[in-house]
């Protein structure tokens, strides 16, 4: 016990003096997700408040002719920008970005308005522009409006009912909530949280035991009256150390964002206080022990620094997959699946960000489920240790 | 003293040590002399127990070295021929961790590092961190690591390797001063010059087995040859 806690303390020393691992555990890892997560949503929230609250800008060129129509446009809160354009010029100007979207009202509109036959209009967008495809709907949906409300008036004006022409109604429900909205963006939350806590001790995971062979410290190592596992022990208690370190500084980062992000905009709850940010803590702590189990397993196995970063890449991957799987089906919290380590850790912290309530049975098994195999990849790593293959 | 008895080792199909059997006494140097390859460092390997002999015995003072606490482990220290520090470690702390796993407490190994500091004259270094040491620097590191527990018994791979004259001088000093402190010494290499002028015994290994045991002058008597090359080079049986 006392050699685990001196490989420990070398182990957790050594490695604050070094700067990779420190900008890899304690930067990098966990305000990458933070940081990324808040520009997301940020930039989500200044696209749907360009789509609804902007004004509409179009650029008319004719407007002289049909009064009625700007008239109309003009109520709708559409600021109009009068420059006289052929079609050829406006197609230019759309497609340089002089102008976002060009109504022209052709010489022939007023003759044909006038006497009650299609008075053709002429709407210059790209629709290979996500932005300017909506400004384009926007501008057809006014116009179409426009449309309808003249057609109902020259019925009216012949005295037909106007709802003769609308035999059937249709109306959307829809049915998405907005925490389910919200899903996808918890999802990549909680990867970014247990991405995080894995890159913390990445580095330490490769150099305790790879970067011992390499280095040519291991053999005196082995030489001494220590069990191997006290070694590897105090070794993955450091790993574990420094992935806590990332979890806090990862989770803290997140209660900063959401204090700056307003989630409630996109729907979602906000429900990400000290004290949740607390809870979230202690329903991954036992995800640490199991991580680091299994990135000092890979590393003790491989030959070098170079192929133990090789193979820890890949296991950075391991816990997106349950991940993936659980978007995929839209898996909800139940009992089973608290068994599988990441995916139970997934489920929990998006209920609790959710404002779900959390069964107690559920986090303890969820803990029990990770512990146990963290135990068990731990005895592994132990056993290679005891054997001649450590030498490499 | 430490003790090889009919040491075997197979890696694969390669049988890197086919029957090694000697004894390195107590207030002697033993020279291990062999040429690369002929299982020289497999032997030391067994004998420091991180190898396991396929048959055979390692012991150090009658003790098997086999069991990861083994008590032969606490009488042996041990610079092996990778001696690698850590880096971000000073030497200090390097010397330290070794003698906290061998079981010494803070005051002894203070008194421990400070006795090296003079003897090895590492004053300068020893506060540093070991990246960027050079050769000489690492090596005297190593052995106070190895020494730090104040074992009776040392095993060291080729010590010289890569060390200028002055760093071979002082280490040469060292092993001369432990050895008439009582400790039994076992040292491996390939420069004769320094296995005749500091071995009290040399073991000769060759293809996996030992060849030649006995004193540098009786070898060269034996092979009728007037240098310990020239008698390592007849007793190998090469031209």
């Amino acid at each position: 016990m006392r050699a685990l806690f001196t490989v420990f303390r070398k182990e957790f020393l050594e490695n604050l003096r070094d700067r990779r691992t420190l900008f890899s555990a304690l930067l990098f890892g966990p305000l990458f997700g933070p940081l990324l997560f808040g520009a997301m949503v940020s930039r989500m929230l200044d696209q749907s408040v360009l789509e609804s609250d902007q004004a509409l800008h179009l650029t008319v060129s004719g407007a002289e002719t049909a009064p009625g129509l700007v008239r109309h446009l003009e109520s709708q809160g559409v600021k109009l920008i009068r420059s006289p354009l052929t079609e050829d010029g406006a197609v230019a100007a759309v497609r340089q970005g002089k102008a976002a979207v060009v109504l022209i009202v052709p010489a022939e509109y007023a003759p044909r308005f006038a006497a009650g036959q299609p008075a053709p209009l002429l709407l210059v967008a790209d629709s290979s522009d996500s932005q300017n495809r909506k400004l384009a709907d926007r501008a057809r949906s006014i116009l179409s409006a426009y449309g309808s409300g003249i057609a109902q008036l020259r019925l009216e004006a012949r005295g037909v009912d106007p709802l003769l022409t609308v035999p059937v109604a249709v109306n959307d429900v829809d049915v998405a909530t907005p925490s389910g909205r919200g899903a996808v963006i918890l999802g990549f939350m909680t990867y970014f949280v247990l991405f995080a806590v894995l890159m913390g001790g990445l580095y330490l995971a490769i150099d305790s035991t790879a970067g011992e062979r390499e280095r040519g410290s291991l053999e005196a190592l082995l030489s001494l009256p220590v069990p191997r596992a006290a070694l590897v022990g105090g070794k993955i208690l450091a790993t574990c150390a420094y992935m806590s370190f990332s979890l806090a500084i990862t989770l803290a980062a997140f209660v900063t964002v959401f204090r700056f992000v307003p989630l409630e905009k996109l729907g979602m709850s906000s429900n990400l206080g000290a004290g949740s940010g607390l809870i979230l803590f202690a329903i991954c702590l036992p995800f640490i022990p199991l991580g680091a189990a299994l990135m000092s397993l890979v590393a003790s196995f491989t030959r070098s620094y170079r192929e133990a970063q090789t193979y820890l890449t890949s296991v950075l991957l391991v816990p997106t997959l349950p991940i993936a799987f659980a978007g995929i089906y839209s898996l909800k919290t139940s009992r089973p699946l608290m068994l599988i380590p990441s995916l139970s850790q997934h489920l929990l912290m998006t209920s609790i960000l959710k404002d779900e309530p959390v069964a107690a049975p559920d986090v303890l098994i969820s803990a029990a489920a990770s512990l146990g195999l963290a135990a068990v990849l731990m005895v592994l790593t132990a056993r290679h240790w005891r054997t001649e293959r450590i030498l490499g | 003293m430490i003790e090889a008895r009919a040491l075997c080792k197979r890696f694969g199909s390669i049988d890197a040590v086919r029957d090694v059997s000697f004894t390195a006494r107590d207030g002697q140097i033993t020279g291990l002399l062999g040429p690369n390859g002929a299982g020289k460092s497999t032997s030391l390997r067994m004998l420091y127990g991180v190898l396991t002999p396929d048959s055979g015995q390692a012991r150090i003072d009658g003790i098997d070295i086999l069991g990861e606490t083994s008590g032969a482990r606490a009488r042996l220290g041990v610079l092996p021929h990778a001696a690698g520090l850590y880096g971000n470690l000073t030497a200090r702390e390097n010397i330290a961790y070794f003698g906290s796993l061998q079981g010494l407490d803070a005051a002894r190994i203070r008194a421990r590092t400070a006795l090296f500091v003079r003897a090895l004259d590492m004053g300068e270094f020893i506060d540093r961190r070991a990246k960027g040491f050079s050769q000489g620097q690492r090596i005297k590191v190593a052995l106070a690591r190895a020494l730090v527990h104040d074992p009776r018994n040392l095993i060291l791979d080729e010590p010289t390797n890569g060390l200028d004259v002055m760093a071979i001088r002082s280490l040469r000093d060292m092993l001369a001063a432990l050895k008439s402190a009582g400790h039994c010494i076992l040292f491996s290499s390939h420069v004769m010059q320094e296995i005749g002028a500091l071995c009290d015994r040399v073991v000769i290994i060759g293809h996996g087995r030992v060849i030649a045991d006995d004193t540098p002058a009786a070898i060269r008597e034996g092979s009728g040859a007037g240098t310990l090359e020239e008698a390592f080079v007849r007793v190998l049986g090469v031209n």
